[in-house]
């Protein structure tokens, strides 16, 4: 199951974080995971948040750029082998992760990363077929 | 094609049109003479007077006018007529030092009036339609100009001027306007706030858009015609000769028709000041045939474009001229190269598909030129991925190489943060202490 992240373009220059979370604040959207890309001169936040068209349109209106992506989120066993496990199933198909961060929370011994696969169509074939948990939005969303 | 009766001057046959001018020329040349301490002045320079005028190839014998001619004089030195045959002063706004004053008798308002006039008929307006005249009315002479040749043709005006962009919009929406002018940065501006305001403008009944003021590019009128029902015209004129009316685009929209019967071109070399044939790119010079307050010889434009002396579709047999691209003053020299705006513009087009809004901004570090183009970020470049947008800055940065010679940083800035004027889009910020 595919989840939909969405990539906000901003400037990097002091309270352009907050006030691109305090868009999302202000309409009770609450932010399941999020991760920073930055450079010198800009970044690009990464943001799960359950109700994406909402959070989309709001960041739009408010002068937003905003690029929805398909990522999945996999369950990963927290304990040494956990994420290379993964990463085998992934390089053995070869599959190319652009990136991935991980979320807050750990639910019974599992940790649940976020991926941003090349091609997430196939990252979800490969990592079914190799036993590995990639969670329902519904499961996804209740452990927050 | 059915036209104006106005527009009759416009489809004369060549002899009939210069021997009008002939006389004109040799009329205007002895009243600036008579009447113009500084013209007659640097005529006297050149062992000249007004008869030396025997026919139209001679003006090359004239001396040039200048933008500080009028700076000099301000505010009426180059006037020609008694205060009380004057009925109209226009002002530039003047960025630097003082502006510069221009002065219309009733004749010269009947003439201006004329030439928008047809203008607005070459671009195929007439009663019955509605046109929004959102150049500003005041000193500058965009909006009386437009003002009165739109009702001369019987056109319906709505004096909007200017600024409040919500209420354009709810008049462009309201009231059945068919046809728009302002300057195509203001234009663009709109599109954007319609799109805010989820009016489409592709839905209205707008027909005919007259732009001009401001140089401006191919690439903005294909965006103007994809997200509007308009079909988008230059105009071009400036008010040291007379302000909107001096040339105009047919419906080929293929070089503009300069109204030759009162204003008549020449293109010079603007480093040797020396004549180019038809078809050569230089400076516009512009000389006034029928203006009485304030007649202008030879005035230099500072407008880069040429002649087109080719037959038109459209029948008109006065000459066209090439869209101006750029403005001999508009160039900017860095690290001692000549770079223009609009070079710029073709190097983000480029790489984009469309025109982004971008500004540039030069700096001078240990005394050497910097330049930044910052660009906004639109939804079709913008990834999620670093590198992808790093890819795009190198291949901003790559494409002005290739077109300027001149290596630029690219700073990719977030959506609506340059600022938008309400008149002229202010493109270069120049903080080099020269």
């Amino acid at each position: 199951m595919k989840i939909h992240q969405l990539s906000v373009f901003l400037e990097n220059k002091p309270g352009r974080l907050r006030a691109a979370c305090a868009e999302l604040a202000a309409r009770g959207l609450s932010i399941v995971t999020l991760s920073l890309a930055d450079t010198e001169q800009f970044g690009i936040l990464r943001l799960i948040v359950e109700d994406w068209q909402t959070a989309q349109a709001a960041l739009e209106k408010a002068g937003y750029v905003v690029k929805v992506n398909e990522v999945l989120a996999i369950e990963v066993d927290d304990k040494p082998g956990g994420l290379a496990r993964i990463l085998d199933t992934a390089s053995g198909a070869a599959l190319n992760i652009e990136y991935m961060y991980a979320f807050a929370e750990n639910r019974g011994g599992k940790a649940v990363l976020v991926f941003r696969f090349e091609d997430p169509d196939a990252a979800l074939r490969v990592l079914k077929k190799g036993g590995i948990n990639v969670l329902e939005n519904v499961t996804l969303f209740r452990l927050t | 094609m059915e036209c104006h009766s106005l527009s009759a001057p416009d489809f004369l046959p060549l002899s009939a049109l210069n021997e009008t001018r002939l006389r004109r020329l040799q009329a205007i040349v002895s009243r600036a003479y008579d009447r113009v301490k500084l013209f007659r002045h640097r005529m006297e320079q050149r062992n000249l007077t007004p008869r030396d005028i025997r026919c139209l190839e001679d003006i090359c014998k004239l001396p040039f006018t200048v933008k500080t001619d009028l700076r000099d004089t301000y505010p009426y030195g180059l006037f020609a007529s008694e205060m009380s045959d004057v009925v109209r002063l226009h002002a530039s706004s003047g960025t630097t030092g003082k502006p510069i004053v221009v002065g219309y008798t009733r004749e010269d308002v009947a003439v201006w009036t004329e030439v928008v006039a047809r203008c607005l008929a070459a671009c195929g307006l007439q009663a019955g339609d509605i046109l929004q005249n959102a150049y500003g009315y005041g000193l500058f002479t965009g909006g009386l100009g437009l003002h009165y040749g739109a009702e001369a043709l019987g056109v319906t005006v709505i004096p909007i001027s200017g600024g409040n962009s919500e209420r354009q919009i709810t008049v462009l929406k309201d009231f059945g306007v068919t046809a728009i002018c302002c300057t195509p940065s203001y234009f663009l501006h709109l599109l954007d706030q319609g799109a805010q305001l989820g009016v489409d403008f592709r839905q209205l009944p707008l027909r005919v858009g007259v732009f001009g003021a401001e140089p401006w590019t191919q690439a903005m009128r294909e965006r103007i015609e994809a997200e509007s029902p308009i079909k988008a015209y230059d105009i071009y004129g400036l008010s040291e000769i007379i302000g909107p009316g001096v040339a105009i685009e047919c419906a080929a929209q293929d070089g503009l028709h300069v109204f030759e019967d009162h204003f008549l071109a020449e293109i010079v070399d603007p480093e040797t000041l020396e004549p180019l044939p038809d078809g050569s790119e230089g400076e516009l010079v512009l000389t006034t045939l029928s203006k009485q307050a304030m007649p202008m010889i030879r005035y230099r434009t500072r407008d880069i474009t040429a002649l087109m002396a080719e037959p038109c579709p459209c029948g008109r047999t006065i000459r066209r001229m090439r869209r101006i691209s750029r403005r001999s003053d508009d160039m900017l020299i860095i690290r001692g190269v000549n770079v223009f705006p609009s070079q710029i513009e073709v190097a983000l087009l480029r790489v984009e598909g469309t025109l982004p809004h971008y500004q540039i901004v030069l700096t001078r570090e240990s005394d050497l030129d910097q330049v930044e183009v910052q660009v906004e970020v639109t939804p079709e470049v913008f990834s999620d991925e670093v590198r992808a947008l790093e890819e795009l800055q190198r291949k901003l940065v790559h494409s002005i190489e290739t077109i300027t010679g001149i290596r630029a940083a690219i700073r990719l800035v977030a959506p609506k943060t340059i600022p938008r004027s309400e008149g002229k889009a202010k493109r270069v910020i120049d903080k080099r202490k020269l």
